[in-house]
């Protein structure tokens, strides 16, 4: 990877840059220095935007710690106290409960991206590895931090997934000393409430750190491109500034009227109501529901009626990621020449979203009225079902059946050809 | 010769550079207007705010007696002041001290002193010197480094530079006031 | 072309067979089983602004129907500005409210007229108060009663349920006798809106209830839509600051896209046409 150096012509830069060549670092890693290849369209802007999200969240998170207590009979105030008297407080806290979401949104998009166009496949693997740690450093964090305002489904949610860890009974009271461990305490309570506190507070710079390696590992090979080919020849590559530069502060405005609309004008729109009622351990909610991005795995969790097989499945579905690089044997990366492995991609798109849905409802809620009625539960199995089959067989199969396309010979190549039939 | 060409390209690259530096500048505003709410929610909250003033009826305080009330997390020491501490303070007003000021610049109305009861030194909270027959000077006295203050809060001897600071305060009524 | 056509044909039929099937279950999974009737209210949309005199109204009702039972918790006297009083008029209202004030000589308890900084005194010294004089239910506190009780949803907005509606909808339909068949057990009332349809609470308000300071008929609907605005409000005071800022921000950051597309067309003219290769 040939990087044209910095040199600086002011003679006082110079002499900090022979010490601690920052600057150089910036060109050579998001400057005129680094190249990428020329035909990157808007889906490769999202991990960007994930990048700019991890910072919202960092910055809102810290200014919320300054007024926000980690108490259980303190916690469920602090955050109304940040709502109504601090300055701005209602701003902060709406963007980061806002932004927790957003942040999901965007990285299941660069995922998704990731998928479609091979760019998990070699040389990329150990960058795909990292993204998924990130994947699930943001899911713990998520999930501990939608705990802290300590409201009904803070509670209970936490109560329902920590008990999971109950379900690792190996030797007669093993789960329940897991969860003793977990809980600090009998069941969820202050001790709980201020370890996670501390752990959210932290996690978040150990995602940072991922994200540095995330960002290493990438810039080795560079990037992946839509054809999916090794960008080679000198012409398949243009300088990340100004030209990626530009397109991500394009796209990450357009993104921020976006986050905008929801933090100004239906801020509460992606939460749940009961989280506007203190933590009752004497009353569960109706509806035990988590936060939307946990929604898909929720299901597979209920569609299995053995409690630590369901925990198994639940885990499994994240963790078969890892193996994505070899279940996908094609020598060809990007979907747009593989069109039945494009066919089956949007199929488990619209079967996660499926799963997704299916997680809002109760197991046993009447889906599809026809004969006795189909069940939330029912389909979540079938759901489930295609969502396993398309990493074990679907994909393994079609990807060394399939009649692939023609590839072009080089990016370079590609964009002679468009020149030509324009 | 400049041809059309030439001068549409100068335009041209006049015209883009306009546009980034413009684009520049929106960015910069959009940037330091998102940073505003993050600075201002250091200032106090308002309930903090709601506290930052308190009103007290010192109607109850009989002669010879101070009472100390807390006001934004301070001391606030309230004398109602005999005729003899008035006339004790009044005839100091010419003394020698560091830090001049006459008795009547030092309470709005003479019967009433109101001051903040935070040694000026290093901030320890004075001891009410007023009745003891020691300590030359009727007032107050800090034990941390022996500063004393007379009958008007005025600093005669010892380490401390200022007089006891003034809190702003305003007569609601004859006897009673609004702090801050 | 054609495969952008595919997958966007694929997409769409996913995402209008999850909608129908959100359309099928969504009325039948309600708790009451009775629709709540939708009310125009002047704070809803993007440009919406509370109503002061609905506001003032919903104060009154509250203070002289809810209060007895219903504790409002974290709104202080000092947040009654928002309701269009001058702060003069907000020391009055809370001098009329006593709070302890520690012991005199004797040992006895003193009290002293509110101040601004107060909040709103419970009704009751503890939970366990409130439900012995309340057959064992608990009145809820108000502060926030109008965000849990909404239901909002994103890809059904025609579904959605505000938490004005709802409180209007307890307030104004209950029935004076359970319908055929339906039974209600003793100290619980029959009421359209609440899930279940059986509810601790007396019907609180009737006609003429309240008499307003400014004039308006105290029918039972007009008290209910005051003091729904009124818990709104209490549950949201930042509501107009917060669609005043959204305004703004979206127009600043739209106009921002804009030029960043421009610049963005800009940079990449050359490239794009493939001229550098050239």
């Amino acid at each position: 990877m040939a990087s044209d150096k910095y040199v600086p012509t002011n003679k006082a830069v110079k002499w900090f840059e022979d010490r601690l060549p920052i600057l150089g670092l910036i060109h050579s890693s998001v400057g005129a220095g680094y190249k990428a290849p020329r035909n990157l369209n808007y889906w490769w802007n999202f991990g960007s935007l994930a990048g700019f999200m991890l910072v919202v969240q960092i910055i809102t998170g810290i200014v919320l710690v300054m007024h926000y207590t980690p108490n259980v009979d303190m916690a469920f105030r602090s955050v109304e106290h940040i709502m109504r008297d601090v300055n701005y407080g209602w701003l902060i806290r709406y963007a980061h409960a806002n932004g927790a979401g957003f942040f999901f949104i965007v990285v299941y998009i660069h995922i998704l991206r990731g998928m479609y166009f091979g760019s998990y496949k070699s040389p990329r693997e150990v960058l795909w590895f990292l993204g998924l740690i990130i994947y699930l450093l943001m899911m713990a964090t998520g999930f501990m931090g939608y705990v802290l305002p300590w409201g009904q489904m803070s509670f209970w949610g936490a109560t329902v997934i920590t008990n999971l860890f109950g379900a690792f009974d190996f030797y007669n009271g093993m789960g329940a000393s897991i969860l003793h461990l977990i809980w600090g305490g009998f069941s969820i309570d202050n001790p709980t409430l201020q370890r996670f506190f501390s752990l959210h507070y932290l996690l978040p710079f150990i995602i940072v750190g991922v994200v540095i390696l995330h960002i290493w590992a990438l810039h080795l090979p560079g990037s992946n491109n839509p054809l999916g080919i090794d960008a080679k020849g000198p012409g398949d590559k243009i300088p990340f500034h100004p030209y990626y530069t530009a397109k991500d502060a394009f796209g990450l405005s357009f993104f921020i009227v976006i986050f905008a609309a929801f933090i100004f004008y239906m801020p509460n729109i992606l939460g749940e109501p009961d989280n506007y009622i203190k933590a009752n351990r004497l009353v569960t909610p109706n509806h035990i529901v988590p936060e939307w991005y946990y929604l898909p795995f929720y299901t597979i969790l209920k569609s299995i009626p053995d409690k630590l097989l369901g925990v198994i499945a639940m885990f499994a579905s994240i963790l078969i990621y890892f193996v994505l690089p070899w279940l996908d044997g094609s020598k060809i990366r990007s979907a747009r020449f593989r069109p039945a492995t494009a066919f089956f991609f949007w199929l488990f798109l619209a079967d996660a979203i499926f799963l997704g849905y299916l997680g809002t409802k109760l197991p046993s809620a009447t889906i599809i009225h026809i004969g006795g009625g189909v069940t939330a539960l029912t389909l979540g199995r079938i759901g489930t079902f295609f969502y396993f089959a398309y990493f074990l067989i679907i994909t393994p199969l079609v990807s060394r059946m399939e009649t692939t396309r023609p590839v072009p010979t080089s990016i370079v190549q590609s964009v002679l050809d468009a020149k030509k039939e324009a | 010769m400049t041809t059309n060409d030439q001068i549409d390209h100068e335009g041209e690259v006049t015209r883009r550079n306009f546009l980034y530096i413009a684009s520049g500048v929106v960015g910069t505003a959009g940037v330091v207007s998102a940073a505003w709410p993050l600075v201002d929610q250091l200032n106090p909250s308002a309930d903090v705010l709601a506290l930052s003033s308190v009103e007290v009826d010192m109607s109850t305080i009989p002669k010879g007696q101070t009472v100390t009330i807390l006001w934004r997390g301070k001391p606030i020491f309230i004398r109602h002041r005999t005729a003899k501490e008035i006339a004790r303070g009044i005839s100091e007003d010419n003394d020698p001290m560091r830090d001049p000021a006459k008795d009547k610049d030092r309470a709005q109305k003479e019967e009433w002193l109101v001051m903040i009861g935070i040694c000026t030194h290093l901030g320890c909270v004075p001891l009410d010197n007023t009745g003891f027959q020691t300590g030359e000077y009727g007032g107050w006295y800090c034990p941390c480094h022996g500063s004393q203050y007379d009958i008007a809060g005025r600093i005669r001897k010892g380490p401390a530079p200022r007089n006891l600071d003034l809190p702003p305060y305003t007569y609601l009524s004859d006897t009673t006031i609004k702090i801050g | 072309m054609l495969k952008n056509i595919k997958k966007i044909m694929v997409m769409t039929m996913a995402v209008s067979a999850i909608i129908t099937a959100g359309i099928f279950t969504a009325n039948a999974s309600e708790g009451s089983g009775y629709e709540i009737k939708k009310h125009d209210w002047p704070h809803a949309g993007p440009f919406g602004k509370f109503d002061r005199a609905a506001l003032q109204r919903g104060l009154q009702v509250y203070k002289e129907v809810c209060s007895s039972c219903h504790s409002l918790k974290m709104v202080a006297f000092r947040d009654l500005t928002d309701l269009g009083y001058s702060k003069a008029e907000v020391k009055a209202f809370a001098a009329e409210y006593e709070f302890p004030d520690g012991v005199d000589e004797n040992g006895d308890e003193k009290t002293r007229p509110g101040k601004p900084f107060d909040y709103f005194p419970s009704p009751f010294a503890s939970e366990q108060e409130a439900r012995d004089s309340n057959n064992g239910a608990l009145p809820p506190d108000f502060s926030l009663l109008g965000k849990s009780r909404e239901h909002l949803s994103l890809f059904m907005p025609w579904t959605s349920i505000y938490g004005e509606d709802y409180i209007v909808g307890i307030l104004t339909t209950y029935h004076e006798e359970a319908p055929e068949g339906f039974v209600v057990p003793d100290g619980l009332y029959f009421n359209e809106t609440f899930p279940g349809n059986k509810i601790a609470m007396p019907p609180p308000l009737s006609d003429d209830l309240v008499e307003y300071a400014d004039g308006t008929k105290a029918t039972t609907e007009q008290m209910a839509e005051d003091v729904a605005t009124f818990m709104y409000w209490a549950a949201e005071p930042k509501l107009e600051a917060r669609k005043e800022m959204g305004f703004k921000v979206i127009i600043f950051m739209t106009i921002l896209t804009i030029m960043l597309y421009f610049v963005n067309k800009s940079v990449w003219k050359k490239v794009k046409k493939g001229e550098d290769l050239v």
